[in-house]
């Protein structure tokens, strides 16, 4: 399915020696010119990942030491910005709000990205399964705020369609954005909506490159199409899951532009997720030093969960 | 129940197909629904556009919203913005992330496992995580507010050097050796021989900075502060926020203006859409 190979140990590449068998000498200048010209080749790659990732990475954890509001230089201030996060109800709500969205949005997206991929398997006809595989991508061409936008007009408690259509069937109108509750149920709704292609294609790959004998073998043992399902393909699948899975939940745990656009955070600070409050604290505030160490933290939770999947993974995840 | 029955089209394997089918076509009205109603409230007078029920075909389509759109906003100018931004870092990113995937997979040099190791350490930290040094690094530079504040941090990329990498590893290294014989050098055997063969790779890659950068919302709001500097969907929040509900038609047609690029190159590259999105996993 993918034309990207798995990937070879960079120790298995035979050693280059020269084909003619000429003198040491010469083997070693050519593979001294070999590296010099590979030095050459990585440096443009290097400097910009060294000056906008790696050295952002060291710098963001040492600044959650500091106090620094931007102006006057940046004052050492050890742990206290760590302290302050444990003591400020609104920054430890708004990691417990990131972490319920996040967990939200993931299993709706694995669920149901899952379900769909099952289905589209089962179709026959090729033009079906292009069909239903474009329509699910769809949502994922327009950008998050795109997608923001239209969907707070739908979901608008007085004008939107949404609620025009609960109505005629004589349901009362849902507070979707101005309510607590509401507004985190649609925000996880409309963030799994735009993702779900994400997880269907990768199930749909997964599924298609399952080994038919495993399968054949399964109905000769008499298995039924469920359990078929449950004890060899999504076992079979599982690793796929998994990657699918860990992508996800880094993703959304960074969650930030729908609440941002469509809430504000709120209603109340019921939508404000660790990425919001960390553009408060930064961009708004200036207060720099303490927006690190949130990002720190997040930084921190986001590598323990991602962690704690491969950790899970080993009890269920197959590898062939 | 055998499943020899439900493959030879037994009833309840029929019945169940038709279930599934029926989902699926549920599921296919989710997806597509607000897409549909976005383009054609974007066809109404901005008078009638938030009047329900909505209009689900457009029969009297009303072009007015384009017009005004590029009328109200500086909507060209994003546009123009989008483009510069996404162009030049697909460009680069395809130059640098080429070349390094190239050495780290083909070419021997001392550290190289280890220089390999910290990119792909830094793959897994998010941009959230460090954006604060970023926009000070950034800012230090005098970037702020220009599009070089998106262009230049994004020139290099670690994910693109490994998915890089990883094609090119699958490739022969006899092809390179016989070059080297015939006298090609070291740059002619990567430009000549393995770039060439590199396409699909290329595309995959080009396609995946092109989703995520034309889409982009974090950097731009935080590193532009004018307007004439605002990327679509930065510009697209803040024409919403300007005119209220009052013409929701207009930004709508914004909406649709600006995902026109992506469907257009969905329409002709699909394949490395769908690539993209498993390029990352293992297998």
């Amino acid at each position: 399915m993918s034309t990207l190979a798995p990937p070879r140990s960079g120790n298995a590449r035979p050693l280059r020696t020269d084909p003619g068998g000429r003198p040491r000498r010469g083997t070693r200048r050519l593979a001294r010119r070999e590296a010099g010209f590979g030095f050459l080749i990585i440096s443009p790659a290097v400097l910009f990942v060294a000056v906008f990732t790696l050295a952002p990475m060291i710098a963001s954890v040492a600044l959650s030491f500091f106090s620094w509001d931007v102006i006057t230089p940046p004052r050492f201030v050890g742990l206290d910005n760590f302290e302050r996060i444990v003591r400020d109800d609104a920054v430890v709500s708004s990691f417990g709000t990131t972490l319920l969205l996040a967990f939200g949005i993931v299993v709706v997206q694995l669920v149901v990205g899952l379900g769909l991929a099952v289905l589209v398997n089962q179709r026959r006809r090729p033009a079906a399964k292009t069909f239903f595989r474009t329509t699910f991508y769809l949502p994922l061409l327009a950008s998050t705020a795109a997608v923001s936008i239209f969907m707070g007009y739908m979901f608008d408690m007085k004008f939107g369609v949404i609620n025009y259509y609960l109505n005629a069937v004589g349901l009362p109108s849902v507070p979707w954005l101005t309510s607590t509750w509401g507004a985190i149920v649609t925000i996880i709704l409309i963030a799994a909506w735009q993702q779900v292609g994400f997880t269907f294609v990768m199930f749909v790959a997964a599924l298609t490159s399952l080994p038919t004998d495993v399968l054949e073998a399964a109905a000769m043992d008499g298995a039924g199409p469920v359990r078929t399902l449950f004890g060899v393909k999504i076992p079979l699948i599982s690793p796929t899951i998994l990657f699918a899975t860990v992508v996800a939940m880094i993703n959304a745990l960074q969650l930030f532009d729908q609440p941002f656009i469509m809430t504000k955070g709120g209603p109340g600070t019921a939508t404000t997720t660790a990425t919001i409050v960390m553009y408060q604290t930064g961009f708004q505030n200036l207060q720099f030093g303490y927006a690190s160490a949130i990002a720190s933290v997040l930084l921190v939770i986001i590598l323990a969960i991602t962690g704690l999947q491969f950790l899970a993974a080993r009890k269920w995840a197959f590898y062939r | 129940m055998s499943s020899q029955m439900i493959l030879n089209g037994g009833i309840a394997g029929r019945f169940w197909r038709g279930v599934g089918l029926v989902v699926l076509l549920l599921a296919a009205v989710v997806a597509l629904g607000p897409l549909l109603w976005t383009f054609t409230t974007s066809l109404r007078t901005p008078a009638e556009a938030f009047t329900n029920p909505p209009k689900w075909l457009p029969t009297n389509p009303d072009f007015g919203n384009y017009s005004a759109v590029f009328q109200q906003v500086p909507i060209g100018t994003f546009l123009i913005n989008s483009t510069i931004v996404t162009v030049l870092i697909v460009i680069g990113q395809t130059i640098t992330c080429t070349l390094s995937g190239y050495a780290f997979a083909m070419i021997r040099f001392p550290g190289r496992n280890a220089i390999f190791g910290v990119f792909l350490a830094t793959m897994m930290v998010p941009l959230q995580t460090i954006i604060i040094p970023v926009f000070v690094i950034v800012k230090s530079l005098g970037l702020t507010d220009s599009l070089g504040a998106l262009v230049i941090p994004a020139l290099g990329s670690a994910f693109g050097t490994f998915l890089m990498r990883q094609y090119f590893m699958q490739m022969p290294l006899e092809l390179g050796e016989a070059a080297r014989i015939d006298g090609a050098s070291q740059f002619q055997i990567f430009a000549m021989v393995y770039a060439r063969m590199a396409a699909p790779a290329v595309a995959t890659l080009a396609i995946l900075n092109f989703s995520a950068f034309w889409a982009e919302f974090y950097r731009p709001l935080i590193f532009l502060q004018s307007q004439d500097t605002f990327t679509l969907p930065l510009g697209l929040v803040g024409l919403q926020g300007n005119l209220g509900t009052g013409s929701i038609s207009v930004v709508l047609a914004g909406v649709v203006l600006a995902m026109v690029p992506s469907v257009l190159l969905f329409v002709f590259a699909q394949r490395y859409f769908i690539e993209g999105v498993t390029a990352g996993s293992f297998r």
